[in-house]
């Protein structure tokens, strides 16, 4: 039985509540963002591109056995350590589970700052590209 | 005398912490922060005099007409214009390049005629411009600049024309920190029969300005950029040119007369200065130019290129560190990258070690697509910094770059 977005998120939580302060939090953050899952450069298209004015974010999406995988990329590392940890709750859930889902954790482990429109880092825009794709898929 | 630590005093909010730590402020080329005696002054206005300018015969409204026209003569005499009928109230620079590139261009920009701007210019000094080429049928042509950021004049020639019809520039890049040679430049366009507009939003913090010296025929600045509110601007416009340009935007205190046949138009400067301004800003911006006077723009200018200089050098002992912009002649701002650490990686650190910079393409896409690279990192300078300062910003640089 694979994990629900509840039980990602609280994983995540718990992780980050053993870091001493911000500069540990970064770093594991950093270290997420350089082993992320290597992007198709293919992809690195302006179709996928996610433009903000301080960093950009690819970003793709596709369905296999009901559930939703995404892969992004970006120029910025802590960007990308951010979009890992989104998609480390995403991946292999239903389209259902993934429009429905509340996301707190970004909240909860501090770094709700990143997601606020006003970064321009393209976080926020890829979250409601999730959701909007998970919700396309699950009103088919 | 210059007394940096008296200086700091009156600025309050550098004794803020940042997530705990103090505040090493050095985004000033975005905005800089307001001396106590500027909060108070727009303080006392709102809690004692506040009542609309121009309008009322009574008491309150007189007091505010008074103090915003006192502070149009203290804008008047800070940059020497000859008149305070060439001191136009804006929003800010946008607004004032705006308010130029649409009325110069209704009067005087025919189809096949040339706008000049160079290419380190602010999005504020090329967007206005396109506007209005598009409108007119016009072409928008550009200066280079070279590697070191400096303006490369060596095809000038072919550059101002006869065709060419006025010229947009800014004093000093907000990127490259670059001080261009405008006074050579306005003679060139003049030469021609062109008019020059100068983006003075960076220069007017850090250097003297003197618009009769200059010869300019617009110049324009905010009065956030040295120490006034947020909001208010300035548009400088020789009396003559400003006489035969048309109104902007309509409404009141612009009018002379108005019947539904026919409205006349104030005189300069209220003929652009349609609606209630921002009085209590104005009068706060005043309050600020009466600050940095009497600390004096000169001595300004040698504290801040003293320290703009130990940056550079200091900065140029961290490991990677790349400038974009080592002009001769610089002020204010310093850009640059390390190693290939992204800048909103760097700026995100930074600003949790209590370091404001700024980061990202600094609303200058064309000098960041002249160098190939998708951002900065701006360190900008104001008149309450100090060595010290530069110290941790080195430091927390390193901290930062460790990281990665």
């Amino acid at each position: 039985m694979s994990k629900t977005i509840q039980e990602i998120e609280q994983e995540i939580i718990d992780e980050f509540s053993m870091f001493d302060d911000w500069m540990d939090k970064y770093e594991y953050i950093i270290e997420l963002g350089k082993d992320m899952e290597s992007f198709p450069p293919e992809m690195r298209t302006d179709e996928n591109l996610i433009k903000g004015c301080q960093s950009q974010v690819w970003f793709i999406a596709e369905q296999r056995d009901n559930k939703l995988y995404f892969k992004a990329d970006g120029d910025a590392i802590i960007t990308k350590g951010l979009a890992a940890l989104l998609i480390k709750v995403f991946n292999g859930q239903s389209a259902t589970d993934i429009a429905t889902a509340d996301l707190t954790f970004i909240d909860e482990i501090g770094l709700s700052q990143h997601l606020s429109p006003t970064r321009s880092n393209g976080l926020l825009s890829m979250v409601k590209q999730i959701k909007m794709y998970a919700l396309a898929y699950s009103a088919k | 005398m210059f007394d940096i630590n008296e200086i700091r005093e009156q600025f309050p909010i550098l004794g803020e912490k940042v997530y705990g730590k103090p505040l090493i402020y050095f985004d000033n080329g975005a905005t800089t922060h307001r001396p106590r005696r500027v909060i108070e002054k727009m303080d006392e206005y709102y809690y004692k005099y506040n009542s609309n300018v121009h309008r009322g015969v009574h008491y309150l409204s007189n007091k505010c007409t008074d103090a915003n026209e006192e502070a149009r003569e203290v804008v008047r005499g800070f940059i020497n214009a000859a008149s305070t009928k060439e001191i136009i109230f804006t929003r800010g620079t946008t607004e004032s390049i705006n308010l130029v590139a649409y009325t110069f261009s209704e009067a005087f920009l025919h189809p096949g005629d040339e706008v000049l701007v160079t290419e380190m210019e602010h999005h504020a000094n090329i967007v206005p411009w396109q506007m209005a080429c598009e409108r007119k049928g016009a072409t928008l042509k550009v200066i280079p600049f070279n590697e070191q950021g400096e303006l490369d004049l060596s095809n000038l020639d072919s550059l101002i024309t006869a065709k060419t019809k006025i010229l947009g520039i800014a004093y000093v890049s907000n990127v490259l920190g670059t001080v261009n040679p405008v006074a050579e430049l306005i003679k060139k366009a003049h030469a021609v029969g062109a008019k020059v507009l100068v983006d003075a939003a960076q220069a007017i913090p850090h250097i003297p300005v003197d618009v009769q010296a200059l010869d300019c025929d617009f110049l324009a600045f905010s009065g956030h950029k040295i120490y006034g509110p947020t909001g208010v601007g300035i548009l400088y416009g020789k009396e003559s040119l400003l006489e035969q340009l048309p109104p902007w935007h309509g409404g009141g205190e612009m009018i002379k007369t108005v019947t539904f046949a026919k409205t006349t138009y104030n005189e300069l400067p209220f003929k652009f200065e349609a609606g209630t301004p921002d009085f209590i800003g104005i009068i706060g911006l005043g309050e600020a130019l009466k600050f940095v006077s009497e600390i004096g723009m000169s001595d300004i200018r040698a504290h801040e290129l003293a320290l703009l200089n130990y940056a550079h050098s200091e900065l140029a002992k961290i490991d990677g560190m790349r400038f974009y912009g080592t002009a001769t002649e610089k002020s204010g701002a310093i850009s640059f990258l390390v190693g290939d650490i992204h800048p909103f990686d760097l700026g995100t650190l930074l600003d949790h070690m209590g370091v404001a910079v700024r980061t990202g393409q600094l609303c200058a896409e064309p000098v960041m697509q002249h160098y190939g690279i998708n951002g900065l990192v701006r360190a900008s300078l104001g008149v309450y910094n100090t060595e010290q300062e530069v110290d941790v910003l080195v430091k927390s640089i390193k901290r930062a770059a460790a990281m990665f």
